[in-house]
């Protein structure tokens, strides 16, 4: 009996969640190398929690769950958008009271409602273990469409991680590219939920793209490590899950996070061992 | 090629509705090269904002390389003063050079022989060539701002706009700039630098004086005198030898 490999071939929800968790991950890695580099953790975060009354208000009118994530993350995209115009201050508070309203909407929306009360953990963590084939068919088509939009706009996707001046100054509508960047974080968030759900997912967006911005030198290359990081915390995840029966969702992003910071300490040591040899 | 470069009549530049300068009257030929010199706040980096297309103008006629600002941007080479997140950005002083050429090319057709060439021979002026596959957080302040520089001559562009150019540069990185600009402008590309540095701008043909208005225009030996520089900084000035030195101090860019 092999531990590592048997309990995916013996069970196909574990199939089906490996599958999903792989395509999150490659999603997650190519959106959230821009999310890193561009210093919009705060913005993914807050459009992470926007979905949550979404989802609630979809669940309650007995519309799709995705339907009430996507414009969940819509009034976010919009809400982020219209602080960003009116004051450049208080960016950072506006935003947070944003989100955190939202999720509070989110909350009460959820505990109003007797038959919604046991989804909340559902939407906020996910539901690894029961992804169907619907959800993996939409999570390929965000995978694909994500891939699409960041081949058709690397460049300016590039030029914008440097300097967003300097993205205008060459022609390219800057706030255009940013809010292609704000849609592909949305999307990803949308089709990411009900896999790790809507607060991990951020945790798959920030952690395997940290461990490729402390190891790539080019951003190509910190996509791939993003992916491979992202690939191999699903699947251990998923194992540590099975055999200790911890929380799927959270078992994998615990482990994304776990490998950022062992990374980023093998990093730091390498630094000073390589300075004080100098 | 245009027969001008930049054509300003009675520019006002700033930022929303506040106007930080006005007044400008400015016809740049292709080949030559004008300094902005004024302390800060003075409305050299606006005016060269407004030129980059980065700023709408506020008043008065605006003409880039013949058109309309914003139509020229391939043709124009902007360096701004300050970069954003450098540090965490996985990137290759050779990926920054690069990036100098993503609009000569339409948006499908890859990089080619002569992006290559032309790469190479711009990160060779600025004397950065043996840096091209080092990390650019690992480069020191005035390293980056030489990849910066050759950058902007990767575009090839007929219009430098430099803010501050030779901000954090040693005396060799000044030699390679100075080497850099007669070969821009032997091309026949002008040049308009933002600088508070008179020994600097003493080099260009042309000298703007700007302290929210223009205080004199002209070659460097009419307009630089004693009387005009005082106007533009206020305070601040003190000779040494024959030459007129700006005290006020200078910005670290080496954070």
């Amino acid at each position: 009996m092999n531990h590592f490999i048997d309990p995916f071939l013996d069970n196909g929800f574990l199939q089906r969640a490996l599958f999903a968790g792989v395509l999150v991950s490659l999603t997650c890695a190519v959106v959230g190398t821009y999310v890193v580099l561009r210093g919009m953790a705060f913005i993914g975060d807050a459009l992470a929690h926007g979905v949550l009354p979404g989802v609630a208000g979809a669940l309650l009118m007995g519309l799709p769950a995705m339907l009430g994530a996507a414009v969940g993350a819509a009034v976010m995209v919009g809400g982020i958008g219209l602080i960003t115009a009116k004051s450049k201050l208080s960016n950072d508070t506006a935003i947070g009271l944003l989100f955190i309203g939202l999720l509070a909407l989110g909350v009460v929306m959820v505990s109003s409602s007797t038959e919604l009360t046991g989804d909340l953990e559902a939407i906020l963590f996910g539901q690894f273990l029961g992804v169907n084939h619907a959800e993996l068919l939409m999570q390929s088509l965000a995978l694909l469409i994500v891939v699409i939009v960041t081949v058709f706009a690397s460049r300016p996707f590039s030029l914008l991680c440097f300097d967003s001046d300097l993205t205008q100054a060459m022609g390219y509508q800057a706030h255009w590219y940013h809010r292609l960047m704000l849609f592909l974080i949305a999307a990803t968030v949308v089709v990411s939920f009900q896999t790790v759900g809507a607060l991990l997912v951020f945790g798959m967006l920030l952690a395997p793209a940290g461990v490729g911005a402390l190891l790539a030198r080019r951003i190509v290359t910190m996509m791939l490590w993003a992916a491979a990081v992202g690939v191999m915390s699903t699947y251990l995840g998923l194992l540590a899950s099975y055999h200790f029966s911890w929380a799927a969702g959270a078992s994998v992003v615990l482990t994304a996070v776990t490998i950022f910071f062992v990374v980023l300490v093998g990093v730091s040591v390498k630094k000073s061992l390589l300075g004080s040899r100098s | 090629m245009s027969t001008t470069a930049v054509v300003a009549r009675r520019l006002s530049v700033g930022y929303g509705s506040r106007v930080v300068l006005a007044g400008v009257e400015a016809f740049l030929k292709p080949g030559g090269s004008t300094a902005l010199v004024g302390s800060n706040g003075s409305g050299k980096s606006t005016l060269l904002k407004t030129f980059a297309g980065l700023l709408p103008v506020i008043d008065g006629g605006l003409e880039i390389l013949g058109k309309p600002i914003g139509e020229s941007s391939h043709r124009v080479a902007y360096l701004s003063q300050f970069h954003q997140s450098g540090f965490v950005l996985p990137l290759r002083a050779i990926d920054v050079v690069r990036m100098g050429r993503f609009d000569q090319r339409s948006r499908w057709s890859r990089r080619n022989r002569e992006d290559d060439v032309i790469v190479r021979e711009s990160m060779e002026i600025l004397k950065v060539a043996d840096l091209a596959d080092r990390p650019l957080r690992d480069l020191s302040g005035g390293q980056q701002q030489r990849v910066y520089l050759a950058q902007v001559l990767a575009r090839r562009s007929d219009l430098l706009l430099l803010d501050e150019p030779t901000a954090g540069l040693d005396v060799p990185g000044r030699a390679a700039y100075i080497d850099a600009l007669s070969f821009e402008r032997s091309r026949g590309a002008a040049i308009v630098t933002a600088t508070h540095d008179v020994g600097e701008a003493s080099m260009c043909d042309r000298v703007m004086l700007l302290a929210g208005r223009v205080i004199a225009d002209g070659p460097p030996n009419v307009v630089m005198t004693p009387e005009n520089l005082l106007e533009t900084f206020g305070i601040g000035l003190t000779k040494v030898g024959d030459q007129l030195v700006v005290t006020e101090h200078h910005h670290d860019h080496d954070h």
